[in-house]
């Protein structure tokens, strides 16, 4: 069943009996909530994502609750659990759907540990991969954003999950996160985009958040990482592409991993392998469209 | 018993029931054995047993697994580490807690996770060592003097030390329990009787099983936290049941609660591991400890205090008792650390920074 086989009434009841579990690759997020934000997000920005009611089993039992206390009437806030217990600390109401959308993340990065998970954004054409790793500010889910608004495959524009028996990386279709100027760029850059409500004044700034496109909300096959691409968004920059050598690119991956030290020599021999098969750039722009182009000659090679 | 934690009782007391359990009730264990500690412990006993559990699961098992044996692999390098550091002092370096349980390859140490390493050093040696782990990069981590003083002057323990680069936290103790309070005893002979271990570099040593026990159980009962109870009692369960095997054990543990002066502890910690965990302990001994260390005219309130507190922390099993039964137990535990006059200031303080800290 998808989301939109549903009413928003029968989103909204179903969420806060908590009885509504998103799929997303593979991973099934049973979600209670009473906030409408919540509600709303998903009916509009998951519209074409499995929903599930009554799941015999799901991967993570997320919930999103208003804190109580006298706060409750002049300045609301929001909470997320996992397990009925808070990893981190609440946020003003208006930013729910995007603490849902953080907290998944969260809930991947520090209990998926059967994968190897890295903070960089993925994106396929057919079964070849291009890993986007790079710090906040480098414009990876810009990029991320654009590439898959020119017919790119999403996997994911925060984590990206290898699998340790096979070195391949598993799609999980989530909105894209885009954040202050980025929103505006990836209005002008693909007008068709849908893109969700502006929750300003977080800790990141104004944050809104790209549906992904039709027909990719499954995730698809998994693909193996032909390209490494180390993107550093300067304004004004001219573009420019290097290569990175193995080594220097399998030591940044390293520290872009979440959970490398978890996996030990499990995750070296992993990265390893990741890094023989992949050719690593380091990429410097200024301009999407340049960068999107590029992007695209270096599939076409 | 709710049913939930009955899952989980069932689970860690008999893992071959969990080839039996199908998906909803996984559903309904993963989170709760997550919230409480024990996902990693499930893992480790479906691995160690060869259960066969549903597909959906077996990925998370793997994850606390994968997670179990990193904070494993951790603990062997940070316990080399410190010996390495401590070695100048020549003097015993005892393990406590879970890095003992790991180094010694006990049981328990099965799928066990941990949140800091916890050692024992004589008093008198606590300035030079400090300095020594300084050089390697473990620094306090409390600023406030306030704080320092509270540890230096009447705890049992040096303010949490972190270090530097690889942000592991060490807890170095020359006491179990803090000086201020009545019961804290003579630590020597849990020293004198500390087990050198073959594997384990320069002069670490492991608190020989009576103490293990006996350190456990004062633990969970004399501190007032409980955000681990329920794990810690698996714990002392664990141990018991190894240890128990041993026949001369349970007379051990009796003349070594007798000797430090700690019935009280040993009879709640034998006590309430039997009653919720089933552990096999002979009657005999719960008689002796029932009669030495029960409170006296509050065996049932404190029975509905414990019976509360120490189960995890989830709203299905958590009733509104429950923090009231935390909190209440909270006040016991600082009013067991020390004696009135040094209470009031220092929860009075606690208060004042918490309402700085709010604002």
């Amino acid at each position: 069943m998808l989301t939109s086989d549903l009413s928003i009434g029968q989103v909204t009841a179903l969420l806060a009996e908590g009885r509504l579990a998103l799929r997303t690759g593979p991973f099934l997020f049973r979600i209670r909530s009473s906030i409408p934000a919540i509600s709303r997000g998903l009916t509009r920005l998951y519209a074409r994502h499995t929903v599930e009611v009554d799941p015999p089993f799901s991967d993570f039992h997320v919930s999103l609750e208003r804190s109580g206390g006298v706060r409750y009437l002049f300045r609301p806030q929001v909470r997320f659990l996992l397990d009925e217990w808070t990893p981190f600390k609440p946020l003003p109401l208006t930013q729910a759907f995007a603490m849902l959308e953080w907290g998944m993340n969260w809930c991947i990065a520090n209990h998926a540990h059967h994968y190897l998970v890295l903070h960089a954004a993925l994106v396929a054409k057919g079964d070849r991969a291009l890993l986007l790793p790079g710090a906040p500010g480098s414009g990876k889910s810009t990029l991320c954003a654009a590439l898959v608004q020119r017919g790119w495959r999403l996997f994911s524009d925060e984590l990206a999950l290898f699998d340790p028996a096979t070195a391949e990386v598993v799609a999980v279709p989530r909105a894209v996160g885009l954040k202050n100027r980025s929103i505006e760029v990836i209005r002008h850059f693909a007008p068709a985009a849908r893109i969700g409500p502006v929750a300003r004044d977080t800790a990141k700034g104004s944050v809104a958040h790209m549906a992904v496109p039709e027909g990719q909300e499954e995730g698809g096959a998994p693909a193996r990482v032909r390209w490494i691409v180390f993107p550093a968004f300067t304004e004004g920059a001219e573009e420019q592409i290097e290569p990175v050598t193995p080594a220097r690119t399998m030591l940044e991956l390293i520290e872009h991993a979440f959970n490398y030290s978890v996996l030990g020599e499990r995750g070296f021999n992993l990265l390893g392998r990741v890094v023989q098969e992949a050719e690593g750039f380091r990429c410097t722009y200024g301009e999407l469209e340049q960068v999107v182009e590029r992007m695209e000659a270096l599939a076409a090679k | 018993m709710n049913a939930d934690l009955s899952l989980l009782v069932g689970a860690l007391r008999e893992p071959s029931t969990m080839s039996d359990l199908g998906l909803p009730a996984w559903d309904r264990l993963i989170p709760l054995a997550r919230r409480a500690n024990l996902l990693a412990r499930l893992a480790w006993l479906v691995g160690h047993h060869r259960l066969q559990v549903p597909r959906e699961v077996e990925p998370h098992l793997r994850s606390a697994r994968y997670l179990a044996e990193r904070q494993q692999r951790v603990i062997l390098w940070e316990v080399e580490q410190i010996a390495r550091a401590l070695a100048p002092l020549e003097c015993p370096v005892v393990l406590l807690k879970g890095a003992a349980y790991v180094m010694a390859g006990l049981e328990v140490a099965g799928g066990r996770l941990f949140g800091d390493v916890d050692i024992l050093l004589p008093r008198e040696r606590l300035d030079e060592a400090e300095r020594l782990l300084r050089y390697e990069g473990w620094f306090s981590q409390h600023h406030d003097d306030y704080d320092q003083r509270y540890y230096r002057r009447w705890m049992h323990e040096l303010p949490p030390l972190r270090h530097l680069r690889r942000g592991t936290v060490l807890d170095v103790h020359h006491n179990i329990l803090p000086l201020t309070s009545p019961l804290c005893p003579d630590i020597g002979p849990l020293v004198d009787d500390s087990r050198p271990l073959p594997a384990a570099p320069g002069e670490v040593r492991v608190p020989s099983p009576v103490d293990m026990v006996i350190h456990s159980a004062t633990h969970l009962f004399q501190e007032g936290e409980f955000d681990n109870a329920f794990r810690d009692l698996v714990d002392l369960h664990l141990l018991l049941e190894e240890f128990g095997a041993d026949p001369g054990f349970h007379a051990a543990l009796l003349e070594r609660t007798e000797r430090f002066g700690l019935w009280r502890p040993l009879y709640y910690a034998l006590r309430y591991v039997h009653r919720m965990l089933e552990t096999p302990i002979p009657d005999t001994v719960l008689e002796v400890l029932y009669r030495e260390g029960r409170p006296r005219g509050r065996v049932a309130m404190m029975d509905a205090l414990f019976g509360r507190a120490l189960l995890p922390l989830y709203r299905v099993i958590d009733t509104p008792l429950s923090g009231v039964s935390r909190k209440l137990l909270y006040v016991r535990a600082h009013r067991l650390r020390m004696p009135w006059h040094l209470l009031i200031p220092h929860l009075a303080r606690k208060a004042m920074r918490g309402r700085e800290d709010a604002v």
